[in-house]
Parts: C-alpha cells; structure tokens; sequence
C-alpha cells in the first residue's frame, strides 16, 4: 500500500511534521517495495485557506490510501474518509520512526479528526 | 447659498470613509457628514460584521430582509467527477473523492466560476443565509433626511463581501451616497470602496494609525481612487501622520480635535456634530470641496 507521511524534509530522517494541511510536503512510501516518492506541498503552505482540503484531495489524487500524521482538522479528514484513505495520528519524532512503528501495527487507525476547524 | 454648495439634484456621487486601523472614527465621521450635507443623502453602513452607525443615526426603520448568497449545489447524477471545479476553486471549497465531489460551503467566496465551468453543467446555485438588510429614515432635519441602509452578516457566517455589495446595491435616488466602510485593506474594505467617487481615510496621529495609513493609502492608490486624510484626536499623538502626509503630497482634508466633549457625546450615541457644532460647519466645506473638485475634474 501507498502510505504518504507528512513531513519536514525530503528523506526517511525527516521529522513527521506534526500538521497535515500546512505540512512541509509529503513523503509517500510504498510498503510492499519501499519506493519512495516526494509530493510538494508548498501551495498548501501558503493557502489563505483550505489547505487541508486540498492536501487531502493531493495525497488521494498521488494514490495514497493511508495518511500518517500528527494532526489531521475536520475538513481534511472528511475528504480522506470519503476517499476511503485510512488516518494515523502518532506524536512519532521522525517519518522513519512512523514507518517503523505503523509497520509493527503500533499505530491505531483514527475515527475522527483530532483537531479543530479554523472556521467554526 | 453659494452657487458652489452641495446640490440635491447633481449627479449621484459615492463618498467612502475608509481606515486601515480600526477605532479611529470612521462612523464618527460619517454619521457627522451624512447630517452637515444639509441635502437628503443615503447613509449606508458597509461594515457588516459589526455595524454601528445606527447607534449614532437612529432611523425609523421601515424595511427588513433576508439576504443570501449563492453556493455550488452539484448533482451527483450529472458530475463525472473531472476535477475541473476542484481545479478552479482558488479558496479550496470544492475536493473529490471517489467519484463523488464534495463542497465546503463555508470556503466558498460565491464568485460562481466553479457552475460556469463545469462541462457537465452538473452545478447550480443554491442560496445560503448570509444576514440582513435593513432600510430606515433620520429626519432629525426635515429639509434633509438621512436614507439608511445596514448590512449585518448572521452570526458564524464569515463571507462580508456578497452583503457588502448587497448593501451597496439598494438603490437610493440622494444625489449624496456615503459609505462607512470596513477597516483594514482586505477583501471588505476593498469591496466597499471600490467605485466609489472619493475616499476619506480617517486615522489618528499615531505609529499605529500611520502603519495602517499607509496600507490604506497603498491600497486606495490602486483601486485609482481620489482620496484624502481626516485625523482624528488631532492633538494627540505624535507627528508621524503629518509627516507621511506632506511627504507624500497628501491633502489632509480635516482635523477633528481630541476633546472630551465629543468622547462623551459619542458614548451616548450622540452625533460629532451636536458635540462640535464649530466642525459642522468645516465638514459641510469639506463636502463642497470633495464633490466639486470631482466635477471640475
């Protein structure tokens, strides 16, 4: 499965970055082949707003269907959920920690998002 | 009466008060202006999400309504899911996800491109509450009554410009229109100043209120509007806003003094004018200068 990680840097030692719309970028790795890919999210960084949103739709348009990230807003998690893309939340220092530690079956698939919305 | 005094039957002319900061008396003004024309004018209070020029103009209000605004309503059955609304939305409202596309009312800033675009013509406009209009009279002076006219966005709603233009569209027959605008020089304030004949830049003599002059300024320069600056609470503060100002070849229309008079009248609700009768006189000036410098544009 494609798993797309939010993170701070480009490499498997990035830190997780702990936002999910406005995050650095994504880094998305295939489990089965360990290919990793680079997914810009530079736009999304600078969004007046949506920025979740739009992430959302990214990572399910690059063909991810697991997000793992610290926080994931409402609006965000409505597009992945309907998208069928499965979301982890982990406090993980690093993208390779989260790899580890979702590999292991440590992390728990999330119900809802886990933080609020801007707008309400 | 001079030949040059404001007249009822001249051709309709949209004055803007307008501020970067927010405080500084841009309601003070234009509830003073709207009663020192001496001619009927509509009064509109374009600051929408927190409108209080009725406070200090207290019509008789004789119209209420509804206001909405329109949002994509898209039918599943038509949508191929393409993308290409998600493409052209620059607020982010719109995402799809496994065939099925998904809208976010609250992003949505009503521009209607996302329905024109559409191959599929799968999207129409579905109205949304937005807030209210509402219309009233001051007849204070019975030669010159003042025709209000009120925004006000419901509560949670965060969309202020479809009101503003709402409230900027009733249509008025005053040859006289002034606007109390938003502050700041985001999309309210621009929204409300744009197209109008002239703008008013209220400030206060501060590193504050010049900060924010100087956004107005840059913004209203722009929009290629004629503009001007009132300073209020002119004997306090510093000299940076005069500075600015004459470096900058800008006319300084008027100075309204910091007195305690007006500050009181004003926590009434009472007008400037009332409080200062001297500047009811020097506003009226103002007026006549503002509108006929247009005319002999």
């Amino acid at each position: 499965m494609n798993v797309a990680f939010s993170a701070t840097g480009s490499d498997i030692e990035s830190g997780l970055d702990q936002r999910f719309g406005r995050a650095k970028q994504f880094i998305i790795i295939n489990t089965e082949t360990n290919a990793a890919s680079i997914l810009e999210n530079t736009q999304n960084m600078n969004a007046a707003q949506g920025a979740g949103i739009q992430a959302a739709q990214n990572v399910v348009n690059a063909g991810a269907t697991a997000v793992i990230t610290g926080n994931c807003g409402p609006k965000a998690f409505q597009v992945l959920q309907a998208a069928g893309v499965k979301i982890y939340h982990t406090k993980q220092p690093s993208v390779g920690a989260a790899l580890k530690a979702f590999l292991a079956g440590e992390l728990e698939e999330a119900s809802s998002a886990n933080a609020e919305s801007h707008w309400s | 009466m001079n030949t040059n005094d404001i007249k009822s039957n001249a051709p309709p002319f949209t004055l803007a008060i307008a501020s970067g900061k927010g405080g500084t008396g841009k309601t003070t003004l234009a509830t003073a202006l709207a009663e020192a024309a001496g001619i009927p004018v509509t009064l509109r209070d374009c600051d929408v999400e927190e409108p209080n020029a009725h406070l200090f103009i207290r019509p008789q209000w004789h119209r209420h309504t509804e206001q909405t605004r329109p949002v994509p309503l898209i039918d599943q059955q038509r949508c191929t899911a393409c993308g290409a609304c998600v493409e052209l939305c620059q607020f982010n409202a719109i995402a799809v996800a496994r065939g099925l596309a998904m809208v976010f009312t609250e992003l949505c800033h009503s521009c209607g491109g996302c329905r024109r675009i559409c191959p599929e013509g799968a999207i129409s406009d579905k109205e949304v509450p937005i807030g209210t209009l509402d219309c009233g009279t001051q007849r204070k002076n019975p030669a010159a009554p003042i025709n209000f006219i009120q925004g006000k966005l419901a509560i949670g709603q965060v969309m202020a410009p479809p009101l503003i233009r709402a409230t900027k569209n009733v249509a008025a027959e005053e040859a006289l229109n002034i606007l109390d605008c938003p502050p700041g020089t985001s999309c309210p304030m621009i929204t409300a100043v744009r197209d109008s004949d002239f703008v008013l830049l209220v400030t206060e003599p501060t590193p504050f209120g010049l900060n924010d002059l100087e956004l107005a300024v840059e913004t209203v320069r722009q929009l290629l509007i004629p503009f001007a600056v009132v300073i209020n609470r002119a004997d306090s503060g510093d000299a940076g806003v005069r500075t600015y100002c004459h470096a900058n070849n800008i006319n300084i229309a008027l100075e309204i003094p910091w007195k305690r008079e007006i500050a009181e009248a004003y926590s009434r609700g009472d007008s400037l004018c009332d409080a200062a009768p001297e500047l009811k006189a020097q506003l009226h000036t103002m007026l006549q200068q503002i509108m006929c410098r247009e005319e002999t544009a």
